[in-house]
C-alpha cells in the first residue's frame, strides 16, 4: 500500500512532463461534465471503464485511481458487474485453518474449466468418430493445430523419449493458462493467472511432475547423485545447497513470470485509462488513453498466448532436463530468460 | 468505496492465499483428469493413427515403386535374353543350313564321279567284247575265203600270193 503510493506520484510526474502542453491548452475543455468520460473508454475495455466509472466521481481521484487499479487486479469475494450491481460470493467456513471461500479468481477458473470441458468434449467426440482418412475441419482443426504444436514442438522436442506420458499435463496446462489469460481480457472478467497463488499452484504441479520424472528416470540413487552435480566430494557442501535451491527456483521463476506478465499488462492498461481521469481531459483520453490502451490490449492478446506457451515450454524443458541422462541446467537458464 | 479500501488493506499483490492454491489445485486436477479421458486420449490416438497411416501409405508407395522397378528390370532382362535367344537360333539355323548344303553338294559330286567312273568301265568292257566278236568274225571270213580260193584256183604260186596279200590286208585293217 505504502510502496504503491510512493511509486505512483513518480509515474505521474513523468506523464505530466509529457503532457504539460496538452494540459495548458485543454483547461477549458476539461470543465465539461466529467462523469460521461467512461463511455469513451468503455469502447476499449468496458469492464475496466465501468469500474472506473463507479469509482472516479469521488473527491480524491489521485488516491482512488491506485485503489481502483488494485481492486481490479486483486482477488476478492465480490464479483462486480458495474453498473448492473455485484454478486457477493459465498463464504465457506475455514477448514483446518485455511480459508477456502470461493473468490472471484476461483469463479474465473471454474468458468475456464467449463469452457475447456465444453470445447474438448465436442472436439474429443469428433475425434472418436473420425477415421484416419478424414481431415479435421472447423473447431477441430483449430484445436488440432494447437495440440499438434504442443505435442511435437513442445513435448516431443524437449522431453524426447517417453513424452507421451507428460502430454496430458502439458496440454491441459497450456489450454488452462491460455483461457485464463484470455478471459482476463474480456469485459467483467478477471485474470486468474494474474494471481500469484494460482500460478504458484500450477508451478507446484510442474515441480512435482519434474521431480517424479527425475526419480523414475534415474532412481533414488541417481537423483541424489544428480544433486552433487558430479563434482568432487569436497565441493558437495557448496554444490548440494545450490542444486537444491536450483530445484525450487525453476518452478518459482515459472510462477513469478506468468503472474508478473499478466498483472503488468492489466496495470498498464488501467493506468493509461486513468491518465485521462486524473488529468480531466478529453483530449488526453482520445489522444493517449484510448490508442495506447488499444495497443497494450492487442499486445496483451499476444502475451496471453506467449505466456501460456512459455509456461508449457519451460515445464516440458524442465521435465526433459530431469529425465535426460546427460547435460545440465545451462540450457534451461538460457531459455528461462524469456 | 469502503469495500474496495478494505480489500486493498486485506490483500497484497504477493500475499499467499492457501485457499486459492487449494482451489486451483483441485480445479486443475479435475480438469486434467476429465480432459485426459474425454479429449487428450481420443485426439492423441487419432493423431498417432493418422501419422502411422500416412507413414504406412508412404511406405506402401515406396514399396510399390520398388516392386514395379524390379518388374521392369526383370522384363528388360527377359526381353534381352529373348533377343539373344532368337539371335542364337537364327545363327544356328544358318550354320546348319550351310552345313547341310555343303554335305549335299559333296555327296552329289561324289555320286556323279562314281557314275562317270562306272560308265567309263562299262564302255571299256563293251569295247573289249566288240573286239573279241570282230576277231572271231574275221577268222571265220578268212577261213571261208580260203576255202573258196582253194576250191576255185588251185595254183601254188597264185595261192601263195593271194594268201599273203589277204593277210596283209587284214593286218592293215585291224590296225
Amino acid at each position: 500500500m505504502k510502496r504503491l503510493n510512493v511509486l505512483h506520484p513518480k509515474a505521474l510526474l513523468k506523464v505530466m512532463a509529457i503532457l504539460v502542453p496538452l494540459l495548458v491548452s485543454v483547461g477549458g475543455v476539461s470543465g465539461l461534465s466529467y462523469a460521461q468520460s467512461p463511455s469513451v473508454s468503455a469502447e476499449v475495455v468496458s469492464a475496466t471503464a465501468a469500474e472506473s466509472g463507479h469509482a472516479v466521481p469521488a473527491a480524491h481521484e489521485e488516491e482512488k485511481a491506485g485503489d481502483v487499479i488494485m481492486h481490479h487486479i486483486f482477488d476478492s469475494n465480490i464479483f462486480a458487474f458495474h453498473p448492473f450491481g455485484e454478486i457477493e460470493l459465498p463464504k465457506i467456513a475455514p477448514v483446518a485453518g485455511i480459508d477456502i471461500s470461493i473468490t472471484k479468481h476461483v469463479v474465473m477458473m471454474w468458468l475456464v474449466s467449463a469452457i475447456l470441458l465444453i470445447i474438448f468434449s465436442v472436439v474429443g467426440g469428433k475425434y472418436k468418430k473420425m477415421t484416419n482418412r478424414q481431415a479435421p475441419k472447423g473447431l477441430t482443426n483449430a484445436v488440432e493445430a494447437l495440440v499438434e504444436f504442443i505435442r511435437l514442438d513442445v513435448a516431443k522436442s524437449n522431453i524426447g523419449h517417453g513424452y507421451e506420458k507428460h502430454l496430458p499435463y502439458l496440454l491441459t496446462v497450456f489450454f488452462f493458462i491460455l483461457l485464463c489469460n484470455l478471459l482476463g481480457l474480456v469485459p467483467y472478467g478477471a485474470t486468474a493467472t494474474g494471481n500469484i497463488n494460482v500460478t504458484l499452484a500450477l508451478a507446484i504441479f510442474t515441480f512435482f511432475i519434474t521431480q517424479i520424472a527425475a526419480l523414475k528416470a534415474h532412481g533414488l540413487k541417481g537423483f541424489l547423485a544428480h544433486l552433487t552435480a558430479g563434482t568432487h566430494w569436497s565441493l558437495w557442501i557448496i554444490m548440494i545447497p545450490i542444486e537444491v535451491i536450483g530445484l525450487f527456483t525453476k518452478p518459482f521463476a515459472l510462477a513469478i513470470r506468468l503472474f508478473a506478465n499478466m498483472t503488468a499488462g492489466h496495470i498498464v492498461i488501467l493506468s493509461l485509462i486513468f491518465i485521462s481521469f486524473i488529468l480531466k481531459s478529453y483530449i488526453v483520453a482520445v489522444a493517449v488513453s484510448v490508442p495506447f490502451s488499444i495497443f497494450i490490449y492487442l499486445l496483451e492478446l499476444f502475451v496471453a498466448f506467449l505466456q501460456a506457451f512459455i509456461f508449457t515450454m519451460l515445464s516440458a524443458l524442465f521435465i526433459g532436463l530431469a529425465t535426460a541422462h546427460d547435460g545440465h541446467d545451462e540450457h534451461a537458464a538460457e531459455v528461462a530468460h524469456h | 468505496m469502503l469495500t474496495s479500501g478494505v480489500i486493498l488493506l486485506q490483500a497484497n499483490l504477493l500475499s499467499p492465499n492457501p485457499g486459492l492454491i487449494f482451489w486451483t489445485a483441485v480445479t486443475f486436477v479435475i480438469v486434467l483428469l476429465i480432459l485426459k479421458k474425454i479429449a487428450w486420449g481420443p485426439i492423441i490416438t487419432a493423431l498417432e493413427e493418422r501419422e502411422k497411416g500416412i507413414q504406412s501409405s508412404i511406405d506402401r508407395a515406396h514399396q510399390a515403386k520398388d516392386e514395379s522397378e524390379a518388374i521392369l528390370r526383370k522384363n528388360n532382362e527377359l526381353l534381352s535374353k529373348a533377343d539373344a535367344e532368337a539371335d542364337k537360333i537364327i545363327r544356328e539355323g544358318k550354320e546348319y543350313a550351310e552345313k547341310l548344303r555343303a554335305d549335299i553338294t559333296g555327296k552329289a559330286q561324289e555320286e556323279s564321279k562314281k557314275m562317270i567312273a562306272a560308265a567309263l568301265s562299262s564302255i571299256e568292257q563293251e569295247k573289249h567284247r566288240a573286239l573279241d566278236v570282230l576277231r572271231n568274225e574275221v577268222a571265220d571270213l578268212a577261213v571261208m575265203g580260203a576255202e573258196k580260193i582253194i576250191k576255185t584256183v588251185l595254183d601254188a604260186d597264185m595261192q601263195k600270193k593271194i594268201v599273203n596279200s589277204m593277210i596283209q590286208d587284214l593286218s592293215t585293217k585291224r590296225n
